[in-house]
This record gives C-alpha cells, sequence and structure tokens, in this order.
C-alpha cells in the first residue's frame, strides 16, 4: 500500500503561482516562463507514490526541486497545486493544528546541516519533538536515552552540538528524528554536509538501522552511488520534473533519456565490468574433510553469515549448507556434512557480465558463487555489493 | 525674494494634543503619579535602610557571584567606598533606584514589543522607523511632556527615561529573535511545534545573549537620562550635578560625574558578564 502518494503537485516561487501553474499545464517551459511572467519553478508537476517501508531516493542536481518537493510532503514548503496523501489523508484540508499533530505523529525529519539547538544537550535535543508533544520529562529522557544508544552516541547526553565531530551531530539529528518513532522519515541531504569516509559509514548504519526499525524513508541526495546504495527505489529529479522512478538496476540498465543516461555514464560499466571485478573475496569457508557441523556453525557466527560455502582441500567448490541445516545436524550429533550439503547451487565464471548478474541475483535466496573454470571458488558475490562495486568503478 | 509661505504649524498640533491629553487626563496620571512616587519612595527607604558598609559588601558579593572575576569585585568595593567617602551615597541610592526601576519598565514594555516585532513584519515595518525617531530626538524634549502628565519629580524622570531608554531592548530583542537561523525554525516547525513552543523552546533562548546586550544599553541609556532628568527634578547624582553647574562649582560638579562614571562602569560590567556567561553556555567552545 503507498504510503504517500504525490500528485500533479506544483511549487511556483512568484506573485501568482496559480496562473503560473495554468500556463505550466498549458505547455509553457520553466525558462519561458520565469522570463515572461518572473516566475520561479520549484516543482513542476509531480506525481509518484512512496510505498510503505521502502527508501525512496529523491535524486537530482542543485536547482532540480528535489528539497522544495521533500517539503511539500510535511507542508513545511506550501504546495502551489496538486495533492499529497499520507495514509490516504489529504494533508491539503489539515488545518494548523491538525498539521502539527500530523507532524509530531507521522513526520521525523534530518537536514543537511544538522538544525541541532545548540542551546541544549544532546539528550535535550533527542527529546525535542517528544517534549512538544507534552510527555513527561523522565519518560521522555528514557526514550531520547535509547535512541542516542541506537544511533552509537551512548554516554554523550549531557554534550553540546558544538562539542561533537559533523558525524556525530547528524546522529543526533537522526536520533531526534527517531524519538517520536516516526512512520516516515524525511532526510534531506541528511549525509552531504559529512566527508566521505563518515559518509560511507553513515549510509551503511542507515540501511542496518532500516532493517530493524523499518520505516518509510524519502531520502533527498544530489549523490548517485549514494542513491544506488541507498535506494529501493530512486527517482530522478531535473529542473522540477521526475525523469524516471525505478530501482537501482532499472535506472542503470534501462536510463529513460539522455539526461538520465549522462548521469548514469560514469556508473554504467555494467557492459564492460564482470563478475570479476565486482565479486568480493569469501571471508570463510567450510572444509568438507576438517569441519563438522559445530565448526562450521562456529565460522558462520563469526561472519554473521546465514549460508557457508563448502570446499575441498584445493578450493574447489563442494556445495553450500544453512546454519539451520547445521544446528539440526549438530543436534543429530552428526560429524561431518556430507548429509547436509546442497550440491545444487547456482554459480557463475568470473567472465559473467554485470549486466546478467543482476537478473540471476533477483530473488537469488544464497550469495552467487564465483568459480573458475577448475570449479575454484573464486568470489562471492551479493545484491549490495555489486551496486557498490558497480558506483565506486564509476568514481 | 521674499514668498510668503505659512509656518506648518507641527508645533502648535503637538502643543494643542498635549494640552488635550492634558486637561482630559492628567488627573489619571497625576493620581498614578503619586502612588508610583509613593513606591519608589518606599523602595529608596528600604535602600537607605540599610547601613552602607554592608550595602557594600553586599554589591560586592552579589558581583563576585554573578561574574566571578575579581577585578568586578574589587572595583565594586572601592568603587562604592569612594562614592560613601565623597559623601555622595544616598544622591547615589537614588540614582540607582531610579535607573533600575526605569530599566524594569522598559524591559516589561521593550521585551513583548520586540518580540511582537521580530515575528510580525507589520508590526516590524512600523515599530523601526518609531524606534529611529525616538532614538534621534534630543532627550531634553522628552522632558517637556512628562511635566504636565506626572508633575514635577521622580515620576516624570522615569517617564521620559523609559521612553529614552526602551528602545535598544525592543530593537535587540527583535534582532536576536530574527537571527535564529531559518534552518532550526524550520527543524521545529518540522517537529510540529506550535508558535508559543517555537518562541520559548528555540527563538528567545537563542535570542538571550543579543537581548542581555539590548538590556546593557537601555541601563546605559537610562543612567544618562536619569542624570538629564535631574532638571525635572529627579535628584540623585544628576541633582549634585545641577546644583554644581548652577552654582559654578567645578570640584563638587566632578565628584557627582566621578560617582556616574562609577555606577556606570559597575552595572556594565557586571551586567556584561551575566550575558557572556550565557552566551558562553550556549556555544562553549565556538
Amino acid at each position: 500500500m503507498s504510503k504517500i502518494q504525490i500528485k500533479e503537485v506544483y511549487k511556483i516561487f512568484g506573485p501568482d503561482p496559480k496562473k503560473a501553474v495554468q500556463l505550466l499545464k498549458d505547455g509553457m517551459t520553466k525558462d519561458e516562463l520565469l522570463n515572461k511572467t518572473k516566475h520561479a519553478v520549484g516543482v513542476g508537476g509531480v506525481t509518484f507514490d512512496v510505498k510503505e517501508g521502502e527508501i525512496l531516493v529523491i535524486m537530482g542536481l542543485s536547482g532540480s526541486g528535489k528539497s522544495t518537493l521533500v517539503r511539500c510532503l510535511n507542508r513545511l514548503i506550501e504546495p502551489s497545486a496538486g495533492q499529497i496523501n499520507i495514509d490516504g489523508v489529504d494533508i491539503g484540508s489539515l488545518n494548523e493544528a491538525e498539521l502539527r499533530k500530523l507532524r509530531q505523529k507521522k513526520f521525523g525529519m534530518v537536514f543537511q546541516h544538522f538544525a541541532l539547538f545548540p542551546h541544549r544537550t544532546i539528550a535535550e535535543n533527542a527529546e525535542y519533538g517528544l517534549e512538544i508533544k507534552g510527555m513527561d520529562p523522565q519518560e521522555r529522557r528514557k526514550i531520547a536515552i535509547d535512541v542516542l544508544a541506537q544511533v552509537g552516541l551512548q554516554g554523550h547526553e549531557d554534550s553540546y552540538p558544538s562539542q561533537m565531530s559533523g558525524g556525530m551531530q547528524q546522529r543526533v539529528g537522526l536520533a531526534r528524528a527517531l524519538a517520536l518513532d516516526p512512520d516516515i522519515l524525511l532526510m534531506d541531504e541528511a549525509f552531504s554536509a559529512l566527508d566521505p569516509l563518515i559518509r560511507s559509514d553513515m549510509q551503511d548504519e542507515l540501511i542496518d538501522l532500516q532493517d530493524k526499525v523499518k520505516k518509510t524513508i524519502v531520502f533527498i541526495s544530489h549523490d548517485l552511488d549514494e542513491a544506488l546504495k541507498l535506494g529501493d527505489r530512486i527517482v530522478l529529479m531535473k529542473d522540477g520534473k521526475v525523469v524516471q522512478i525505478g530501482t537501482p538496476e532499472d535506472i542503470l540498465m534501462n536510463p529513460a533519456t539522455r539526461y538520465v543516461e549522462k548521469f548514469v555514464e560514469d556508473v554504467n560499466l555494467t557492459k564492460i565490468l564482470t563478475a570479476r571485478h565486482v565479486m568480493n573475496k569469501v571471508k570463510a569457508t567450510g572444509h568438507i574433510r576438517n569441519d563438522g557441523p559445530m565448526s562450521a556453525l562456529r565460522k558462520m557466527r563469526n561472519n554473521n553469515f546465514s549460508k557457508l560455502f563448502i570446499t575441498r582441500q584445493d578450493n574447489t567448490l563442494v556445495g553450500m549448507i544453512t546454519a539451520e541445516k547445521a544446528s539440526e545436524a549438530q543436534k543429530r550429533g552428526d560429524k561431518d556434512l556430507t548429509k547436509i550439503i546442497e550440491e545444487d547451487i547456482i554459480t557463475v565464471t568470473p567472465d559473467a557480465p554485470a549486466s546478467e548478474l543482476f537478473e540471476i541475483l533477483h530473488n537469488l535466496p544464497y550469495p552467487l558463487g564465483v568459480i573458475d573454470e577448475n570449479k575454484k571458488l573464486k568470489g562471492v558475490i551479493i545484491r549490495g555489493t555489486l551496486l557498490a562495486a558497480l558506483a565506486e568503478g564509476g568514481s | 525674494m521674499d514668498v510668503n509661505i505659512p509656518k506648518i504649524p507641527i508645533g502648535e498640533g503637538v502643543e494643542r494634543g498635549i494640552e488635550f491629553l492634558d486637561s482630559n487626563f492628567s488627573f489619571i496620571t497625576k493620581a498614578m503619579s503619586k502612588g508610583i512616587e509613593a513606591a519608589i519612595d518606599v523602595i529608596i527607604a528600604g535602600m537607605t535602610f540599610v547601613p552602607p558598609v554592608l550595602f557594600i559588601l553586599i554589591v560586592t558579593a552579589l558581583s563576585w557571584y554573578l561574574t566571578r572575576k575579581k577585578g568586578v569585585a574589587v572595583l565594586s568595593f572601592v568603587g562604592l567606598f569612594l562614592i560613601l567617602n565623597l559623601g555622595l551615597w544616598y544622591p547615589t541610592l537614588d540614582t540607582l533606584a531610579l535607573v533600575l526601576i526605569a530599566t524594569l519598565f522598559s524591559m516589561i514594555i521593550g521585551l513583548p514589543l520586540g518580540i511582537f516585532a521580530a515575528l510580525n513584519q507589520t508590526s516590524y515595518k512600523i515599530t523601526m522607523p518609531v524606534l529611529d525617531f525616538m532614538q534621534t530626538m534630543p532627550a531634553f524634549v522628552y522632558l517637556i511632556p512628562a511635566i504636565p502628565f506626572f508633575g514635577l519629580g521622580k515620576v516624570a524622570a522615569i517617564f521620559s527615561t523609559v521612553i529614552f531608554s526602551v528602545p535598544p531592548v525592543i530593537r535587540l530583542t527583535c534582532l536576536g529573535i530574527r537571527q535564529v537561523p531559518s534552518e532550526l525554525v524550520e527543524a521545529a516547525d518540522a517537529f510540529g511545534s506550535n508558535p508559543r513552543q517555537k518562541l520559548f523552546k528555540l527563538q528567545l533562548p537563542m535570542a538571550t545573549p543579543t537581548i542581555m546586550a539590548g538590556i546593557n544599553q537601555t541601563v546605559m541609556l537610562a543612567l544618562s537620562m536619569v542624570v538629564i532628568a535631574a532638571m525635572i527634578g529627579a535628584k540623585g547624582l544628576g541633582g549634585e550635578v545641577w546644583k554644581a553647574i548652577q552654582r559654578l562649582q567645578s570640584g563638587a560638579g566632578f565628584e557627582a560625574g566621578l560617582g556616574i562614571v562609577i555606577i556606570a562602569i559597575l552595572l556594565d560590567r557586571i551586567l556584561q558578564q551575566v550575558g557572556r556567561q550565557r552566551h558562553e553556555e550556549v556555544s562553549k567552545d565556538h
């Protein structure tokens, strides 16, 4: 079900937005409108849905209207025309008080430059939304400490924002948004102000966090790598309009227009890259002769795997076992792994082009092994690493 | 060339207006004046009731407590002792009381007006030119209409002092609130704050250092005006200066002037420190 429905939303800046919207609908271009009537187009007729529980990245260069659009979602900016439904409720019809209630209940927002309150401690920042709601001080402090721990900031409750690094400040920003336990997180270029290493960490943490909290996240970004990494779907915007909506694979493989093509050009190495370029090292394998269920389980636990490739001494691949089966075998008292090995698994050769890998990986319930002509296990590919490798290959 | 353009009767208009107000409402203001005068006298009596040495020690301790600076505490002690020694103790208390009362009124009037001007564009556009007008009009002019309404004395002095010293509070309260970064205001909005919550949880706390600077200026202006207001019977240190002028006693005039300087420096240092401390709490290592 759609969490957010955006229907034909316009935002025009100028003296008579209604008239300008009509002119745009009649086919006038953005530049003509600016030159002839002195109206600037922020968002020029955008329609799409955001599904419950997904990370939707709205991507575009500066001036593409993405930040304006996200502010229309909670009416920090009033749309000039169009309709926005949140859980089926048209938010344009709400009065001031109802709108405040909606913001308190459904939205958490994270800002590019953190927008922390400098006169409040970290904990006081995190509990701001709860304080506004009128929760009593002890209860909200408890929640604040919980969410701060969730973003890795235990022990900093009484510091002030100015005493923290950018990365830490944005964790506070995230905690402040999460404290309200909102359905929807709006993240406006949330990681853009951070340096690249910290940004990458924060992205990983957001993905981990999302696995736990399952929010609907609308993430604004101007960075394609970031969009590919985070987005379940990506909305590409240009000049206030949507150019393409799709999964990262869609955007990479089937760019809708020349503009998207140019955009993904750097990243679009899928045709020249092969499995060899995108695979990761196999961190651990089980050995068919040496490992029993217990040691195989330990290896999985140590590496956070739920599946483990099984090889012979010479590193040729035999098959794969799952943690479930292994623990059953352990209970039965099996001494070796022969009974539980799944030998019929899909693998690819190092020369398989990256463009085919998407399809193979789609719905594959286990990691994709890469084996050479002698059946030796060379590496492993999972969907996330494929996208990350493509993104890095481009930069 | 002798073109005969009749004078535009601005002064006549003002005079007639004030006369009208005077003849119709001054019985109210005069009554208020009596009440306020009595209250001021009680306050001053309270201050004079405290033995000067004890008073000096209390102020010294208070300045140390507020500023945590040895210099200010020493200055309080030495400065006030000098005043006592010069025999200016009671005029100084008069002046201090008038300044504090005028500042209190200025804050009561100025803070809400400043907040309103910051939040409301129309009010901002009206307030700012009025403040410019009030601040450029020579201070003496305010003394004249004060007399018919409040009679000679302390209340008229406080009335004209408040008019003269209220603009900085209004201006800097307004400025402080407007200086709050729009991103923070947006964040407060995004979390569903209502205007009152926004004001008390974000805008006023962030504006506090600026507002304190405004109050500091107001105190300084009030002090200078209280001296001028000696002309309409405010007594105090200004009264001593005024007496010295009329009798051409440059020594006595200098002593009274010195007393004013001491009070001014004391108030300024203490208030500045209070403002700065608040500010440092906000942005520790900026």
